[in-house]
């Protein structure tokens, strides 16, 4: 099978999200990767270093600065006319993006896989990760969607791509970019952060999440998540939220801090390597899946716990 | 304008779901069903914006079983004005429930789309993206914030890393996350009007939708079960736990 890899990117960095749709990708067949934006040339050569891509078309264009997917997903359809697959990462370009290829090519598609079985069989999570799906797909042509949780990084280095350009793309009239407020973040981004400090409800308020769960993020070095609740509250900003609905992380090891553990956060992080909880509720469904735990205070024992790292 | 609001019947949120012992599925006889939390959203989203004059009729539309009509009364009662119901027992993929809602667009000609980003039973968050493919319409997807201006609309829209702001011409499909508004609930007499709202019964074949599924579910597993772990006393004896396990 060709398969196609959409590259996910800002124009000059090419993101982490893309290596594990790679290495989905290489095991269905030979892998293209499709970098599509506006300036984006070094996008397009950090993805042909990326071992296991042959080919890397480029569509550069000012009508897909911000890939918006009524340009993108056009262009990407007639793609398929010389490809079997088309692999999206799970983020919200991918999601965005890969349902309206689907249509286009009047295909099902296949979201947020873990597994790639064969060909035309994948396994995905259903019901916020409570139950496993073997599906098979009868469509000729494939559309997928990777979770990047699922599936190791492919090496960034080694690879050695033929990068082509792609002609075509034109504005479809249907949308357009007005503004873009992306927050500034020196941390480690949560989907590819090894350790991740998450908050809860419990933390009270903005600035006692930021008195609290900070400096031991800060101390390990980690990402910072947040349960849905913290983020209603208005503690932090919604795209610190784990979960089924927010962003789904699996890294070595998440701290869970005054969250009680509710269907739809364990549906974000119970891949996680260790699990670590910290909630005064000693029945708090959290301990029914971490690997460790401590029933006290968050407001005594995460200040304590940073100062004895 | 006219909006039409796909609402999904859906094992509610609070259940935890059970995988049948065959591996055939998920056991749904005598769970509790609801709304899909997102779709309570959307149709939150299109009372609004009625309310706020910018929309005349609201139409609630659910493609399922028969009882997929108490999912319909819930949104009548919510302040939909009127509901289609496209009645089937198979479960229908987001590829042919897109299909059916573009049939029901062509029918209806509402100017905007509202639905839910996804459905908390298969999680595919598709059906939007497809329904605005097959229109050949904008899509505003993850809707955070809706605002329509003449004709076109401004959508805030969140994505991994914060959030963005896209304009659409109208006509134009929006998908609503969670945070773009808090769901009212019905009052009881609302609940009683609601009985009395119009609800057209129709079937899949009515729009001559192909439904037949594309994709074959194989098994339905149980995901692995974490092994249980073990509670600590104190931060000494978890600081000495994290590091035996190599955490830090």
């Amino acid at each position: 099978m060709k398969t196609l890899v959409l590259v996910e990117h800002d124009n000059k960095t090419m993101k982490d999200a893309t290596l594990a749709v790679v290495t989905a990708a290489s095991q269905l067949g030979e892998v293209h990767a499709l970098v599509i934006g506006s300036g984006c040339v070094s996008v397009g050569e950090q993805a042909a270093k990326v071992a296991g891509v042959a080919t890397v078309h480029v569509a550069d264009d000012p009508s897909l600065e911000h890939q918006l997917p009524e340009n993108a997903a056009p262009l990407i359809a007639s793609l398929m006319e010389t490809h079997d697959a088309f692999l999206a990462p799970a983020t919200t370009t991918g999601k965005n993006i890969a349902p309206r290829v689907a249509a286009l090519l009047d295909v099902m598609q296949i979201s947020d896989i873990l597994s790639v079985e064969s060909e035309d069989t994948f396994t995905r999570p259903i019901y916020a990760g409570n139950a496993i799906a073997r599906v098979k797909s009868s469509d000729a042509k494939k559309v997928i969607t990777v979770r990047g949780t699922a599936f190791e990084k492919a090496a960034t280095e080694g690879g050695s791509g033929t990068i082509e350009a792609i002609g075509g793309a034109s504005d479809a009239g249907l949308s357009s970019f007005v503004s873009e407020e992306i927050a500034k973040s020196e941390r480690p981004e949560l989907t590819s952060a090894k350790i991740i400090v998450s908050g809860g409800r419990a933390l009270g308020s903005a600035d006692k999440f930021e008195k609290v769960i900070t400096p031991l993020a800060d101390k390990l070095g980690a990402g910072i998540g947040a349960s849905r609740a913290a983020v209603d509250a208005g503690y932090v900003p919604n795209d610190y939220q784990v979960g089924q609905t927010g962003k789904i992380v699996a890294p070595e090891v998440y701290l869970a801090i005054g969250i009680s553990g509710a269907i739809q956060h364990l549906a974000g992080m119970k891949d996680s390597k260790i699990i670590v909880a910290i909630n005064k509720d000693e029945d708090a469904p959290i301990f029914q899946v971490a690997d460790i735990g401590l029933v006290a205070d968050l407001f005594d024992a995460v200040p304590e716990l940073t100062g004895k790292l | 304008m006219k909006i039409l609001v796909p609402v999904k019947r859906v094992i509610d949120y609070n259940v935890k779901p059970r995988v049948k012992s065959d591996g055939s599925g998920v056991d749904l006889a005598n769970v509790k069903m609801s709304m899909n939390p997102f779709d309570e959203i959307s149709v939150e989203e299109a009372i609004r914006l009625k309310e706020a004059g910018k929309a005349e009729e609201i139409i609630a539309v659910s493609v399922g079983p028969q009882k997929a009509q108490e999912t319909l009364r819930t949104a009548l009662a919510m302040g939909a004005d009127r509901a289609i119901l496209v009645m089937t027992d198979d479960e229908v993929e987001p590829l042919a429930v897109a299909k059916i809602l573009a049939k029901i667009v062509a029918e209806e000609a509402p100017q905007l789309v509202i639905t839910g980003k996804q459905a908390i039973d298969d999680d595919s968050n598709q059906t939007g993206q497809m329904l605005a493919a097959l229109l050949g319409w904008g899509q505003g997807t993850f809707a955070n914030e809706v605002e329509i201006d003449g004709d076109s609309i401004s959508v805030k829209r969140e994505i991994d890393g914060g959030l963005q702001t896209v304009k659409l011409g109208l006509p134009a499909v929006v998908t609503t996350d969670l945070r773009l508004n808090e769901p009212r609930y019905a009052s009881l007499p609302n609940i009683m009007k609601a009985k009395k709202k119009p609800m057209d019964e129709k079937t899949p074949a009515d729009y001559d939708v192909d439904i037949a599924p594309r994709l074959t579910t194989i098994t339905v597993a149980e995901p692995p079960v974490r092994q249980a772990g073990e509670k600590v006393e104190d931060v000494d004896a978890l600081v000495a736990k994290l590091k035996a396990v190599g955490a830090i």
